[in-house]
């Protein structure tokens, strides 16, 4: 067992280096802050157009006191519908002519409004570019209503920390955000481990190797080096991540559910079943890739990979919102899809031994891949071992 | 410290057999290398020595068959013990050469940082010391090649098994090596290296093995190798004729205005005595004993002998 772990040090230290020391990691590691960095601009400018487009604005032809009326009534709907755009109101002190004051707003370029509110509270009329079905018009309307009846007793709102119903909402909102972070790292990361072994295979190292320290060292150097690797780049993305969310959103991290086991617990398990999902899927790859021998071999191996790993997630996404149903026991149970089952567990159900229990199942699940992979490995490409003839050569001997 | 041979074997193996599919690459092979000596696997390409070396080494393992190296079932147990240098050399290219050597030694249980100050010794004694922070990539083939077989005894091994260890190698190199094979020798390391050329064999090999499609056709000393032809007595003489005739086979041929045959069993003396007393003229006579070639032909057979040469010539 030393010289397995030992030689699998060697081997994973090598592998580790030698990633990590290279110009390309650096690709590796700004790669996926692009499109977070593409999303936030064109997002800024989305929301800048949006900002112009989505808010009609109204002007208002009425007295002071009916216009601060309305503009209390729209404040109100604003902070009802938090984030969502509602009508501005402009207001316009009445003249002489309210007919020629309507055609004047209506036509003018310098301060365009898409309608005009004459006739004060109590005879209102909307003129302008806007239907009685649209959500301008209905918006005006609510602003009428509220702002012609502002007294009446007051909403009395006691807050309590939580309801069942928002807990278990919130919670699975967390599950499924645990279980779709695992899926898109797993998805981005453990498909390197397809082409692993192509490096050692074409400068012929594999045999340097494979005299030296058993094939499961190799494996197993292998893929604890290629989670290492992806931690470095998680880490790296996760504090980008935690800088954009506290710049964006005033709330941070904070903002987020809070998940059953608590959050520390579950940060902890996220990690922890990020490195299973990682470990087992990335054995699973890395022995199919093993098999191969060109890297046009992987390239074509690594699409039915990436479907397995969709079907997989769709699987373990059932369980999200009934972690006790036979479906969720038997994906948490099915090695493959268990730590993404168990992730949403940690979101809904405070227990923690499950997760021991499921921990220790994945591990071993994980050894007997790397174990079952290295005998295939000597088997198939060293060609190792007795040959297994066919029965009906057997048969015909 | 110098070890002798002490007559144990540092590897043993007992009829391997290795089946690729329907093809027998190995058939039978049985060796025995005594601690200490430097042994030679002789065949052509094809015959099964590479094969036969990773079975011994426990890359492969036999169809059936068992082996026994430094005393382990598993030579995988006994990998921190054993430098091995593959037909196929391979290095990692972007690896610096003291990293590529300290890196084969950490694989064999030797640390890193140790390692790396081997490194740079053996770099620097065999020439390459200003490359030891260069990048592989950027080696020649040969320097390359000295790099690999740098590390291959970094940890100071036990066994050393090399594999082609000459091939691609300029005459320097090839002379370089040999010395450092009989330098290993002497300090008690056992050395198996398997060859297509006959010449370094004969030159380095205590016992030798001769494998022809997959079978160990002589396993032994090369004098015993050398033993199984008789010495050859090439014979000039003054008198063309006469009773003198009598003492030499008839099957004898010429060779010019020699007589070539092989020494009668009875040996130089009777010979020598017909030969004066029957009239001859002895003018010259020489006793050669026949070349490690001469006896891969006999055992070996002249088409494999033959296939040695070519592939001598092809490289």
């Amino acid at each position: 067992m030393t010289h397995l772990l030992r030689s699998a040090w060697v081997i994973g230290r090598r592998d580790f280096t030698a990633t990590v020391f290279s110009k390309a990691f650096i690709f590796f590691l700004i790669g996926p802050l692009f499109p977070v960095l593409l999303g936030a601009l064109f997002g800024g400018i989305g929301a800048r157009v949006a900002s112009q487009t989505e808010q009609p604005k109204i002007a208002v032809i009425a007295s002071a006191e009916d216009y601060s009326k309305l503009a209390a009534a729209r404040e109100q709907l604003e902070a009802a519908i938090a984030g969502r755009p509602v009508v501005e109101l402009v207001r316009v002190a009445p003249g002489g002519d309210v007919a020629l004051q309507q055609r004047d707003l209506l036509q003018s370029k310098d301060h365009p409004v898409v309608g005009v509110l004459t006739g004060g509270l109590d005879r209102p009329r909307l003129t302008g570019a806007v239907d009685s079905r649209d959500s301008t018009a209905g918006q005006v309307a609510l602003l009428l209503r509220a702002a012609r009846a502002p007294g009446g007793a007051a909403l009395a709102v006691t807050h309590t920390d939580r309801s069942t119903g928002s807990a278990t909402r919130s919670r699975a909102i967390t599950a499924q955000s645990g279980q779709m972070l695992l899926f898109f790292l797993t998805i981005i990361l453990a498909g390197m481990t397809l082409s692993q072994l192509i490096e050692e295979k074409s400068n012929k190292v594999i045999e340097v190797l494979a005299a030296a320290v058993p094939i499961e060292s190799i494996f197993i150097g292998k893929l604890f080096a290629m989670l290492a690797t992806s931690l470095v780049g998680i880490i790296v993305w996760a504090s980008a991540a935690a800088g954009a969310v506290s710049l964006l959103s005033g709330g941070g991290t904070a903002a987020l559910p809070l998940p059953a086991v608590g959050a520390l617990p579950f940060l902890l398990l996220t990690i922890v079943y990020f490195a299973m999902n990682y470990l087992l899927l990335g054995s699973v790859f890395l022995s199919i890739g093993a098999q191969a021998s060109t890297v046009r071999e992987v390239q074509t191996l690594s699409m039915p990979v990436t479907v397995a790993q969709v079907l997989i997630f769709g699987f373990a996404a059932l369980a999200v919102g009934s972690v006790d149903s036979p479906l969720a026991i038997g994906g948490a149970v099915f090695p493959l899809s268990s730590p993404l089952v168990m992730v949403a567990r940690a979101a809904e159900r405070p227990e923690l031994w499950p997760h021991f229990i499921a921990i220790l199942w994945q591990a071993l699940w994980v050894a007997l891949i790397v174990v079952v992979s290295a005998r295939l490995f000597r088997r198939t490409v060293l060609k190792s071992g007795p040959v297994r003839r066919r029965w009906w050569r057997r048969a015909s001997a | 410290m110098l070890r002798q041979a002490t007559g144990e074997k540092a590897v043993e193996a007992t009829d391997l057999v290795k089946d690729f599919g329907e093809t027998r690459a190995v058939d039978g092979v049985s060796l025995a290398v005594p601690t200490a000596s430097i042994y030679g696997l002789l065949g052509p390409n094809g015959a099964g020595k590479t094969t036969t070396l990773r079975i011994l080494l426990g890359i492969i393992d036999p169809s059936s068959g068992s082996r026994r190296v430094l005393g382990r079932d598993r030579p995988i147990d006994a990998a921190p013990e054993i430098g091995y240098l593959p037909e196929e050399r391979g290095l990692y290219p972007a690896m610096h050469c003291r990293d590529a050597i300290a890196f084969m030694g950490a694989l064999r249980g030797l640390a890193l940082a140790e390692g790396r100050r081997r490194a740079d010794a053996l770099l620097a004694a065999h020439g390459l010391g200003d490359w030891a922070r260069k990048p592989i990539r950027t080696l020649s083939k040969g320097m390359a090649q000295t790099v690999q077989l740098l590390g291959t005894i970094i940890h100071r091994p036990r066994l050393l098994v090399l594999d082609e260890p000459f091939a691609g190698l300029d005459a320097i190199n090839q002379a370089r090596l040999e010395e450092m094979i009989r330098t290993e020798a002497r300090n008690g390391v056992t050395v198996i290296f398997s060859t297509h050329v006959i010449a370094h064999a004969e030159r380095l090999c205590e016992r030798i093995a001769i494998i022809a499609k997959g079978r160990v056709a002589f396993e032994g000393a090369v004098d015993e190798a050398r033993a199984t032809l008789r010495p050859i007595v090439r014979l000039r003489t003054r008198n063309a004729d006469g009773p003198w005739r009598s003492a030499i086979p008839a099957d004898c041929r010429r060779e010019g205005a020699d007589w070539v045959f092989e020494l009668p069993e009875s040996g130089p003396e009777p010979l020598l005595r017909a030969l004066i007393d029957g009239g001859a003229g002895i003018e010259t006579l020489a006793i050669e004993r026949p070349g490690l070639h001469d006896a891969f032909v006999a055992i070996a057979g002249p088409r494999a002998a033959a296939a040695m040469v070519q592939e001598r010539t092809s490289r």
